[in-house]
């Protein structure tokens, strides 16, 4: 069952013509035509949609905490900002079919009773703000977007934002801070955007998968989409799959499948890559905890591990991980967890805005204590050190940065202590090109 | 004050600098800053301090509110590049795909390290984090292109073309 | 509205921070503040140095909150409690802010200007380890001169972001601020640029580390060894209520005068804090009533829950015994690293 990507391969879906003989725009047509506001978020609220970007809160939950105080506008804006080392599934979806999230964007801003909206991209994907740009101006040729759209009496304008190179501006106030102009810099919260947002005025941010997911809703009704998926984790989700699979990129998957399916059926990665066995995943962006094979497989209880929020998060950080934004980076036996720690460390080290000060000099502290590991420069008690410079950033940050940078650390010492060990005591062995360190027994020794 | 004569986007620059003021609000022209720095930047390539107090005369700001921004973002280039800057992507799901093979050929082809500019003005190499291609990787971009699923032998057949 | 902090519980007004309760309460209660100020609007949040535990959110709603919250922009809810030095998790993290901060701090103190009165020396006496656990070097910058009155030493900024929201809230034009960002952000003006308006001189004051100082000055006395005195002048552009500090018969310093959490509460010109340095400009008060973040405050005030107020001679033997030895000789080639 595809609902975001059914129509994505077919030739010239960039189009408003094609992608409406496909049946785009027709949510469009329903909502302004036959429901209220009001009945759009209804509809949203009984999917159980949940949040695409990363934290997985219910979408229409959070369209009814907004504000709606008289004479104040309110803005609904896209987060397409996608800069989670391992997803790469909005840059896809844009680039393929620009029009599935404008019409997501028109539904939302309706129900949200948005006039002006606008779609935050990462600045490094130009070319896609091109294409999305191109498509909104035929939305404004054929009164999809602008003053009274198919005589509705509902006026929207929608635009297109660049940002500049911030992975922080992920982060829905760092983003609405960067559409005011400014620096990157997380707000501190409360007050939520909700109630004041952009320029201190009610403001929904919402993922690019989220939004584009609406039309559907509208379009079938969202008890429809709640059949779609297990229990809390309804409809579909897009995996952005790197590494070492056989087939690496975009998939649409019902939630739900087994993480197993997905990793070897031919209809999603289709395996590791010939030759090699699986060692570690990273399932839900680099922010999230790293697991070995078998407790990404299956649960510290043995059960089968799907891909759904809850099961992915089954047994905790001490045995599980999260969906998170669903960057799936799989890694065979040929991956050292170290020198990959150390990019993601390095990662977030790059992108802490510096305001906080666990954060700050945390991060920077852990990506010089790693690379000091990784290049046959670390000592015994560096690891432990690291996991307390972890916990000592965790939970004191302004936003879940800090949080995302002490994770993966914690989490690849947790489940590969003994490799990051072997650096230490076999400095000579491990700063080898290529070397990697074999745990005995593992499932995934050669 | 520096000399901002010399430095005027063209006519036809200017009146979609007027169209990006005009997406925000009344008094929101600060908004304008990052899509005019890009702008400024396709037109002289870096963002020199003149560069940026023109910028924040277009949108009546403070010159400072230019630099703290422009150096907040890693996009806008503050010293002097090349025609071409490869901006590679050295994060780890990169890195699974081979990414230090092919950017260690690309340093090794244009004989620059990373942050260097090669010497006939031509070429600048830069490190970035990931570029949201992880399962296309490697991959770099030039200016607004993206060239993805590299190889060292993909990486020769680009310079060669560039070079030209 | 009724809060209990530590045990001590307070009637307070709605909107009222944590804060601002517990420095209601009194010094030894209120947690440290590295970043929050309160005559500037928007400080605060960012050292994460005045974290506490909420153990019940209000009467309403008992139930603890999940993280810590920096009491400086936490509002008070009714039936509030609040844990600040009687809270392990909260102590941790606050040795945790410490060693953050002195990370990349040069432990320059003996020549600094800034030493006696410094917020940072006073917070990690209070709530930091003595030992350092790093071994990395730090990341160091040139101190540069903004102007003719004010020196920069970006080594030992904690971004605080004071100065910034002072230049925007009290001065007419910002010309410095925050450039680049995570560990390499730093105050700057970007280009060579003088900071020069009327009040220009108030960055120095609410600067809570030896960052930005006087550069009239510099090197010309220890803190503990001046003499504070208060004193006013008629000042056209501003209150002219100042406080004097002299070594022997002269005037060496011009500071506004601070409260008690070493706020200024009324900012001013750079005309009484750079040029009037002779007695004969000046109406003389009375001795300065001496605030918390001073060392001359040394057995005057009152005794912290957790380290009693202590006497001078104290003080500098327990920062002797501050072990920074970044020991890096374990390295084999450590010109590679960095
Ligand atoms: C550091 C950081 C980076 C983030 N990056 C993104 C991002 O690139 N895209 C995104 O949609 N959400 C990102 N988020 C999550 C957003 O803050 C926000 O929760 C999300 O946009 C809400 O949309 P959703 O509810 O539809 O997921 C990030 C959060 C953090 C803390
Ligand atoms: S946690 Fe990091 S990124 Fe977030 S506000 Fe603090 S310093 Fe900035
Ligand atoms: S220079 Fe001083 S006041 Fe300014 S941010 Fe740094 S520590 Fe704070
Ligand atoms: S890691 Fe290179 S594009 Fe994501
Ligand atoms: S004083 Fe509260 S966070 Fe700095």
């Amino acid at each position: 069952m595809k609902i975001l990507t059914e129509h994505i391969d077919v030739p010239g879906i960039e189009t408003i013509d094609v992608f409406r003989k496909h049946g785009g725009y027709s949510a469009l047509e329903k909502a302004l035509k036959t429901m209220s506001p009001d009945e759009v978020t209804e509809e949203v609220k009984k999917s159980g949609l949940r949040g695409r970007g990363g934290a997985g809160f219910p979408v229409g939950m959070k369209w009814s905490f907004l504000a709606k105080p008289e004479g104040v506008p309110r803005y609904l804006v896209c987060n397409a900002d996608e800069s989670e080392p391992g997803t790469f599934k909005d840059h896809y979806l844009m680039m393929k079919s620009p029009h599935t999230l404008i019409e997501g964007m028109i539904v939302s801003s309706f129900a949200l009773g948005a006039n002006t909206s606008y779609i935050y991209v990462r600045g490094e994907l130009m070319y896609v703000i091109h294409i999305l740009e191109k498509a909104i101006q035929e939305c404004y040729d054929k009164g999809l977007l602008g003053k009274n759209i198919l005589g509705s009496g509902y006026d929207l304008d929608l635009f297109v934002q660049p940002g500049g190179g911030a992975y922080i501006c992920g982060e829905e106030t760092a983003l609405l801070e960067s559409l005011e102009g400014k620096r990157g810099n997380p707000r501190n919260k409360p007050p939520f955007p909700a109630v004041k947002g952009l320029w201190q005025c009610p403001t929904v941010v919402n993922n690019v998968e989220s939004i584009a997911a609406t039309s559907w809703i509208v379009n079938n009704g969202g008890e429809e989409y709640a059949k779609l998926g297990v229990g809390r984790s309804t409809g579909t989700k897009l995996i952005s799959v790197s590494g070492h699979v056989r087939k690496p990129g975009v998939y649409e998957i019902p939630l739900g499948i087994t993480v197993e399916d997905f990793i070897y059926a031919d209809e999603w990665c289709g395996g590791i890559r010939a030759g090699h066995k699986l060692k570690a995943v990273v399932a839900g962006g680099s922010s999230v905890p790293i697991l070995p094979a078998e407790l990404i497989l299956t649960t510290a209880a043995g059960e089968k591990r799907l891909m759904t929020y809850e099961s992915l998060s089954d047994g905790g950080f001490a045995t599980g991980t999260m969906l998170g934004s669903g960057g799936f980076v799989v890694m065979d036996e040929t991956t050292c967890i170290v020198h990959n720690t150390l990019t993601f460390g390095r990662f977030y080290h790059h992108e802490s805005c510096g305001q906080c000060s666990p954060c700050r000099e945390g991060t920077g502290w852990m990506d010089k204590i790693l690379y000091r590991i990784e290049h046959g420069q670390g000592r015994q008690e560096d690891i432990d050190l690291l996991v307390d410079v972890a916990k000592k950033i965790e939970g004191n940050t302004i936003c879940p940065l800090g949080d995302a940078a002490a994770w993966p650390v914690a989490a690849a010492i947790r489940h590969f202590r003994d490799e990051f060990e072997w650096h230490v005591k076999h400095p000579e062995k491990a700063t080898q090109p290529g070397a990697v360190f074999m745990r005995e027994g593992a499932s995934w020794t050669l | 004050m520096t000399n901002t004569q010399t430095i005027q986007f063209p006519a036809d620059t200017l009146e979609l600098v007027h169209k990006i003021i005009n997406r925000y609000p009344e008094g929101k022209q600060k908004s304008a800053l990052l899509p005019v720095l890009h702008l400024a930047q396709a037109e002289w390539r870096w963002c020199s301090p003149e560069v940026m107090d023109y910028v924040a005369s277009l949108l009546n700001i403070k010159p400072i509110e230019v630099y703290e921004v422009a150096t907040f973002y890693t996009m806008f280039h503050l010293e002097p590049v090349g025609e071409h800057v490869i901006e590679y992507c050295r994060t780890g799901p990169c890195c699974l795909m081979g990414g230090v093979e092919v950017y260690d050929h690309l340093k090794k082809k244009l004989g620059i390290e990373t942050g260097e500019t090669t010497a006939d003005g031509k070429f600048t190499i830069k490190e970035v984090e990931c570029l949201a291609a992880c399962g296309w990787g490697p991959v770099f971009q030039i200016r607004e292109k993206y060239y993805m699923n590299l190889t060292t032998e993909k990486v020769d057949e680009i310079i060669d073309e560039l070079s030209k | 509205m009724k809060v209990t902090i530590d045990n001590i519980t307070i009637d307070v007004e709605p909107g009222t921070t944590i804060m601002q309760a517990a420095r209601q309460i009194g010094p030894h209660i209120a947690p440290p503040a590295m970043c929050y100020y309160e005559p500037l609007k928007g400080s605060g949040g960012k050292c994460r140095g005045c974290l506490v535990k909420v153990t019940a959110g209000s009467e309403k709603d008992p139930r603890p909150m999940p993280k810590l919250v920096p009491s400086c922009i936490t509002q008070v809810q009714e039936g509030m409690v609040v844990e600040n030095t009687v809270n392990e998790q909260v102590l941790e993290a606050r040795k945790g802010v410490v060693e953050f901060l002195l990370l990349n701090h040069p432990l320059d103190c003996p020549i600094c200007d800034q030493a006696g009165e410094c917020h940072l020396q006073d917070f990690s006496f209070e709530h930091g380890v003595s030992k350092t656990r790093t071994v990395e070097e730090r990341n160091t910058f040139e101190p540069v001169d903004l102007g003719p009155y004010i020196k920069l030493n970006m080594n030992r900024c904690v971004l605080c972001y004071r100065c910034v929201y002072t230049a925007d809230q009290i001065t007419e034009g910002r010309v410095h601020g925050v450039m680049h960002r995570g560990d390499h952000a730093e105050i700057s003006t970007y280009i060579e640029k003088a900071i020069d308006n009327d009040f220009s001189g108030n960055v120095i004051d609410v600067c809570p580390v030896g960052a930005l100082t006087d550069k009239t000055y510099r090197f010309k006395s220890r803190v503990w060894f001046s003499k504070p005195v208060d004193a006013s002048c008629d000042c056209g552009k501003c209150s002219g209520k100042v406080t004097l500090w002299y070594k022997g018969d002269d005037v060496i310093r011009v500071t506004a005068r601070k409260n008690i959490w070493g706020e200024v509460t009324s900012f001013i010109c750079n005309t009484c804090r750079f040029e009037k340095k002779k007695t004969s400009d000046w109406k003389i008060e009375g001795p300065m009533a001496v605030p918390r973040h001073s060392v001359i405050s040394a057995n005057k005030y009152a005794a912290n829950k957790i380290t009693p107020a202590f006497p001078m001679k104290q003080a500098a033997e327990q920062y002797k015994k501050i072990d920074d030895n970044r020991d890096r000789s374990f390295l084999n080639a450590p010109k590679e690293l960095n």
